[in-house]
């Protein structure tokens, strides 16, 4: 099992905060391509281009291995300071 | 803390309320006769931005990766150069023009180390550390788009 998060505009334009995957995808980009096919606009916005993310709070690239009850999240380039 | 006890630490806080940057100061500085250099930063809420006339701004984060980003990137600062305490403050919420947005404070035994950390402290968070503005202005409302500057900035460290 996965949770999921969203941050700022993916979790507006996704209308979504987080979710829960069941099955363990095996790399961070097989979760990707899932959520994807959840619809356009997920298709439009978690491309890797557009949608950076983390595994268990460390910044991961999609090749990463995900592990039963790891968190990821997904998020937009960061704006602070 | 005694006199000869030097503080190495990192002060990491990412919270709501304002900060007092006097009081951050003489947390750098009490006691601590080890460092001839305080280097601070704050950003503020300017009033426009890509041409727009900003109102305000709402900041969010990713509690608990935030802070553990930022925590690395001090260390990361620590490990380039011999800095003493460092204090990084980052407000969330909504936050009305002028105000104090980020704080870095960097204290060590001589300024070029504390110059150089405190800007590696800011760009790196600028890069890194997972937060997003969202602007309100006189147009509407839109979240800050990243910048291939900043990215830039931080790349050349």
């Amino acid at each position: 099992m996965i949770k999921v998060l969203f941050f700022a505009q993916l979790r507006e334009v996704l209308n979504c905060s987080n979710l829960t995957i069941e099955s363990t995808p095996e790399t961070l980009g097989d979760l990707r391509q899932l959520l994807c096919e959840k619809g356009d606009t997920w298709d439009e916005w978690l491309g890797s281009d557009k949608a950076l993310a983390a595994v268990n709070q460390t910044m991961a690239d999609d090749d990463v291995k995900l592990n039963d009850g790891n968190d990821v999240a997904f998020f937009p380039p960061v704006t602070g300071g | 803390m005694s006199d000869n006890a030097r503080a190495t630490s990192n002060y990491i806080s990412v919270q709501e309320a304002d900060f007092d940057q006097q009081h951050e100061y003489l947390e750098l500085t009490n006691h601590n006769q080890h460092d001839g250099a305080v280097v601070t930063f704050v950003g503020m809420v300017r009033n426009r931005n890509e041409g727009k006339q900003v109102l305000a701004l709402t900041l969010e984060h990713y509690p608990g990766m935030t802070e553990k980003c930022l925590d690395e990137i001090a260390t990361e600062a620590r490990n380039r150069w011999a800095v003493g305490q460092v204090r990084i403050i980052h407000r969330v919420g909504t936050l009305s023009l002028g105000q104090q947005i980020v704080y870095v404070g960097v204290a060590a035994k001589h300024r070029k180390a504390a110059f150089h950390a405190a800007e590696f402290i800011m760009d790196y968070l600028k890069t890194k550390a997972p937060f997003w503005k969202k602007e309100q202005t006189t147009e509407g409302e839109h979240w800050v788009q990243a910048k291939m500057s900043d990215q830039a900035e931080a790349d050349n460290w």
